[in-house]
């Protein structure tokens, strides 16, 4: 009988070396240890035996159930790392064909540039300012010391709109006219930047555009003269440019500054670029603005930013600016 | 305006460089946006002789020159040039020589034949600018010659400067000399001509008389009349006779360099006479043939309106009554006053006696008949900027002086001399304290003194401020802070220290700046690019995008295809994925932030100007432009907002939307009309979204108070609705979330058509959170929150729960 025990183990322990998946070592193993298993049958006998062969018989058949779940165990486990492995495999993935569908987006060269600078500006105690980009004659004009027949009306060659009397309405030529509507507003002190499209009846080519971009700043308070001007122009410069940048003034002309300068800049490699222009607001655009010029002075600065945007991008024909092609606008 | 240094520096006191003259011309605002070393390069040329002219064997535009150097040798010169003969005198750079603009002269074959130096025209030498042929040279000149030998020719240098319209000064060669010489603290030299028909007297802005008439009789008893009748447009008219001009007289050749080099074509000797008065001086001139001037008498008047002149340059002109006219002794018009002559009285080779004409003109009356007329000349420029009434006689003596030297002419020692109405250019007070706290300087009384007196601003110190006396060649200077400027630009822009602005002040983005911004960062983070098309349109293209087709025009576009303004952004995004789709660049999306014109508002000239934002996603349906909105609407934390459907102008017409926040409407929201995507042969569906930021920005708001979120679990319940089509989902989904306080979150997560759900209906499934902040709600609390839900959904909607 105990041998017939002993042959039952190893027939077991064989089947179980031969089980190859989990579900076959499950249904295994109720054959093996379950009620109606070989094993069990020996207890039915076990009565018959007197008390010394049952002891023996008795410690056979639980040292073969022992060895038998044990051997079920093992085999569980080997067989779950082999699942394990296998479903893996199932699941590879090779994630260098991974490409995204969209990206972060992008914002328009002239929108950064125009952000960067109002940050700048801001940081400097600035506020921004805006306006309409139709302007009546007055505020594009006539309130900025503009006479009716001065021959400086042909230095901004004019869109004008079919509204109003002939010549009244326009496309704003700059941005100056918001300053007008700052002042009309708000008293001083003034500390204003106002970035905007401006319009010009001119040809484009690759370096010129009738649509376009400027930033003007504009302050009024009291005490501001023209070391001012020329002090928040160099500081503006090392803020958006860098601290080896710096400027300088030359005598111009515009109709709304007195005195007027162009102003340029110098990159650290000691070249210049011209920049833009500027000056001390006239007094007769502080009076049409109801602001006293005995009692308050201010300066005024401004410059295009297409160039700027284009420019630091290598962008060398500007009419690209308005290009809609997402192979452009996708760059930036 | 252009200049010589030779001739700068004639009305120097003391020889200056050229560097430094060019630096003074930066600083003082006449900047230089050209300069050309003159008579450099030519070193290596030569004067040659044509021997023979034989056709090239392999080439038609080409020719093959044998020249003689003076060693009676031919010498074999490829030429491209077809204007001269045998026997001509040429300029040849011999080999070896390097040309103005860099390129050096080597032996080399043109197609198959030897060329041993170039044939030159004046554009190649620098010494003007034909390039119509080959420089023809004085026969009388020896072979061999050095060219710079043959013409004389000494380096100089030319400047092209920018001259602004506030200094008519800089419109003649001895205004830019004074302003240089007072930079560089050299002494002036103003021209002193021979007083020629008697001391020449002083004058001022308040040189001024009733205008009218002044005869003078001349030596043959005959008189010469000037009759100003518009004293407003002619301030002062100068008349002076010559006799006798040469008719052979020849423009010497220092004339005609000069001429040239400012870029005026030399014509015969008395209009270069004419011409270069007018450049050394600035005061343009008119010189007319006497024997042609009907009873030798010039009048100024306006024009009568429809009145015509032939003008010197064959073209008849038609006046308006605003136009200002010379005219003779028959009333008849024979120039158009500081802008041009007309043909009839012009000099020509049988002139002998001439008609000199030096007069004022108010600058605003030239600047608007040139204007009109769109005829602008040298005179005009100059009138126009307001030229220099004090400056009339010594321009009189000086041409009279040329013209004696170059032509043999005498002057009747007369002068008409008419005055009339002026500018009033009254003394100017100059308050030190006022001129250092605009500059931020801190100069003298006496040191502003010193800067103005050079340039003719004569100050006189008054209890320590300045009475200052405007110079009549200054125009445009009548205030004090013209003075301030004049005072600036000579002490230095540079010599002015660097101030900091010292008030402590906070800078910020107002509300809608800030959330402009983040408006684009929303749309960046949805993967999407900002394109900035132009806000012109093409006529006809709003109506292309199924909008309304009356736009705002432009007066005067550049081209038709940018002439109305837009009333939405919607037709410059389909225009922009109709240019992306036509490449093969499918399914692009874009939006763009910008203005937009509507017609005014009764009793405003302006129009209706908003600033749009637009969407456009090329190759996905409508939901995908109303998820942005949604997107946008809960950035915001909008009030209520909603959608609409609606057959909209663009759009589709089954798949579009008003947005709406508060029951306002703010945009337009769904996909393009394939009407409008057939026009512009886009296939693929274009999702698009339109919304006024301003009236975005305004909307109410919900509360931006914090919701407190619950330690206790949840309750999910799910209520699907048979409801009627008319009914917004959203109003549905609206009634959810508000009908009880336990209600946290309301999603819909399922729509279904078709049956068992009734015709006109459709269920709408709506997955409901619930949840108390202090508790766990009991299964009969949500029991009872469900029954109040489902009753107010059928009550609210005529709608009811599906079993």
């Amino acid at each position: 009988m105990i041998d017939d025990i002993r042959h039952i183990q190893d027939r077991a322990l064989a089947g179980l070396s031969a089980v190859t998946t989990l579900d076959d070592l499950a249904a295994l193993e109720r054959d093996l240890l379950g009620k109606t298993a070989e094993l069990s049958g020996f207890k039915k006998v076990m009565g018959t035996l007197d008390h010394d062969a049952r002891r023996e018989v008795g410690a056979a058949l639980n040292a073969a159930r022992e060895a038998i779940s044990e051997a079920v165990a093992q085999r569980r486990s080997e067989l779950e790392v082999v699942a394990a492995v296998a479903r893996a495999e199932s699941e590879r993935l090779d994630l260098t064909e991974v490409r995204a569908g969209g990206d972060a987006g992008h914002l328009h060269l002239v929108t950064q540039t125009i952000e960067e600078l109002e940050d700048v500006f801001v940081g400097l105690g600035f506020s921004v300012a805006e306006g309409p980009e139709v302007e009546d004659d007055w505020h594009n004009f006539t309130a900025l010391n503009f006479g009716a027949f001065h021959p400086a009306r042909d230095m901004q060659d004019t869109f004008f709109v079919g509204l109003g009397g002939p010549r009244e309405v326009v496309m704003r030529t700059h941005t100056s006219p918001v300053q007008i509507r700052v002042m009309e507003n708000q008293r001083p002190p003034i500390y204003s930047v106002m970035p905007g499209r401006v319009y010009r009846n001119e040809a484009t080519d690759a370096t010129h555009l009738a649509v376009f971009h400027q930033l003007e700043c504009l302050v009024v308070d009291r005490g501001i003269t023209f070391g001012h001007l020329a002090g928040t122009i160099d500081m503006f410069t090392k803020a958006y440019f860098g601290p080896g940048w710096t400027s300088r003034l030359r005598p111009s002309y515009f109709p709304f500054t007195e005195p007027s300068a162009e102003f340029d800049i110098q990159r650290p490699d000691g070249t210049w670029l011209e920049l833009g222009g500027c000056g001390m607001v006239h007094p007769n655009v502080l009076s049409n603005c109801g602001i006293d010029p005995e009692e308050y002075s201010g300066f005024a600065f401004g410059f295009g930013l297409d160039r700027l945007a284009a420019t630091r991008h290598g962008v060398t024909d500007l009419r690209e600016l308005a290009s809609t092609d997402i192979r452009f606008l996708e760059q930036f | 305006m252009k200049v010589l240094a030779s001739w700068l520096n004639q009305f120097l006191d003391a020889p200056v460089s050229p560097e430094q003259i060019a630096a003074a011309f930066d600083d003082l605002g006449t900047p230089v946006e050209e300069e050309t070393r003159l008579g450099e390069g030519l070193d290596g040329i030569e004067v040659v002789q044509v021997l023979a002219l034989r056709p090239h064997p392999n080439a038609d535009k080409i020719q093959l020159v044998d020249v003689d150097r003076g060693d009676g040798e031919a010498l074999q010169i490829c030429c491209g040039a077809s204007n001269m003969a045998v026997g001509d005198k040429l300029p040849l750079a011999t080999l070896g020589t390097v040309m103005p603009d860099g390129m050096a002269i080597e032996r080399r074959k043109l197609r198959g034949e030897w060329s041993n130096g170039m044939l030159c025209s004046t554009r190649e030498l620098g010494l003007g600018d034909d390039h119509g042929g080959i420089m023809i040279l004085d026969p009388s000149i020896p072979l061999g010659t050095p060219l710079v030998e043959a013409l004389g020719i000494e380096p100089d240098v030319l400047w092209e400067l920018e001259v602004n319209p506030n200094r008519p000064d800089a419109m003649s060669v001895s205004g830019l000399a004074r302003d240089v010489a007072a930079k560089l603290g050299v002494d002036f030299r103003p021209l002193n001509p021979p007083a020629l028909v008697g001391e020449r007297s002083e004058f001022s802005w308040s040189s001024t008389g009733p205008g009218g008439r002044d005869s003078r009789t001349l030596a043959d008893s005959s008189t010469v009349t000037v009759e100003v009748a518009d004293p407003v447009g002619c301030g002062r008219f100068v008349a002076r006779v010559l006799r006798g001009v040469r008719p052979d007289a020849a423009t010497p050749d220092w004339m005609v360099r000069r001429l040239t080099a400012l870029g005026m074509r030399p014509i015969s000797a008395l209009v270069d006479i004419s011409n270069y008065v007018m450049l050394e001086l600035g005061q343009p001139n008119h010189p007319y043939d006497l024997a042609k001037v009907a009873d030798a008498t010039l009048g100024v008047r306006r024009a009568r309106d429809g009145e015509t002149l032939v003008t010197l340059d064959d073209v008849t002109r038609t006046f308006t009554e605003d136009d200002l006219l010379i005219t003779d002794g028959q009333d008849r018009p024979v120039g158009i006053a500081g802008i041009m002559g007309g043909a009839d009285c012009e000099i020509g080779p049988d002139t002998t006696d001439v008609l000199l004409e030096m007069a004022w003109f108010d600058p605003t009356s030239i600047s608007r008949t040139s204007r009109r007329l769109g005829l602008r000349s040298e005179a005009s420029a100059r009138f126009e900027k307001g030229a220099d009434p004090g400056v009339i006689e010594v321009a009189a003596d000086r041409f009279c002086e040329l013209a004696a030297e170059i032509c043999g002419a005498t002057t009747e020692p007369i002068q008409v001399d008419v005055r009339a109405k002026l500018p009033e250019r009254p003394l100017v007070r100059v308050r030190t304290a006022r001129v250092n706290s605009l500059l931020g300087t801190d100069l003298s009384a006496g040191r502003m003194a010193e800067l103005l007196g050079p340039i003719g601003f004569e100050a006189r110190e008054v209890d320590g401020d300045l009475d200052v006396t405007i110079p009549t060649w200054r125009f445009d200077s009548a205030t004090e802070i013209d003075v301030v400027e004049e005072i600036g630009r000579h002490e230095g822009y540079r010599n002015i220290a660097n101030r900091e602005l010292t008030e402590p002040r906070a800078g910020r983005l107002t509300p809608a700046q800030r959330e402009r911004r983040a408006v684009r960062r929303l749309l960046c983070g949805l993967g999407l690019a900002e394109a900035q098309p132009l806000p012109f349109l093409a006529p006809g293209q709003l109506a292309a995008a199924g909008l309304d087709p009356g736009g705002i025009e432009l007066v005067n576009p550049l081209v038709a295809e940018e002439s109305v303004l837009r009333t939405a952004l919607l037709p410059g995004l389909v225009a922009a994925v109709a240019h992306n789709h036509a490449r093969r660049q499918h399914g692009v999306g874009l939006w763009e932030i910008g203005h937009v014109f509507l017609p005014p508002p009764p009793g405003q000239v302006l129009p209706d100007e908003r600033e749009h934002l637009g969407v456009i996603l090329a190759g996905r349906e409508a939901p995908a432009a109303v998820e942005v909105w949604q997107q946008l609407a809960a950035l915001f934390r909008l009030e209520s907002p909603t959608l609409e459907n609606a057959d909209l102008p663009g759009l589709h017409p089954t798949r579009g939307a008003r947005v709406l926040v508060a029951g306002e409407t703010v945009g337009t929201v769904g996909e393009v009309d394939p009407t409008v995507l057939g026009r512009h042969d886009i296939g693929e569906r274009v999702a698009v979204l339109e919304v006024d930021l301003g009236a975005l920005f305004s909307a109410p708001r919900r509360s931006e108070a914090y919701r407190q979120i619950s330690r206790f679990p949840s309750s999910d319940i799910d209520l699907a609705f048979e409801v009627p089509e008319v009914i917004s989902a959203i109003d549905v989904e609206e009634t959810l979330r508000s009908t009880d306080d336990l209600v946290w979150s309301v999603r819909l997560f399922d729509v279904y058509r078709g049956a068992p759900v009734a015709d006109g209906t459709r269920s709408l499934a709506y997955a409901v959170r619930l949840q108390a902040v202090d508790r766990t709600l009991t299964d009969a609390e949500v029991a009872e929150v469900r029954a109040r839900l489902i009753a107010a959904v059928e009550t609210t909607h005529r709608a009811s729960l599906r079993g």
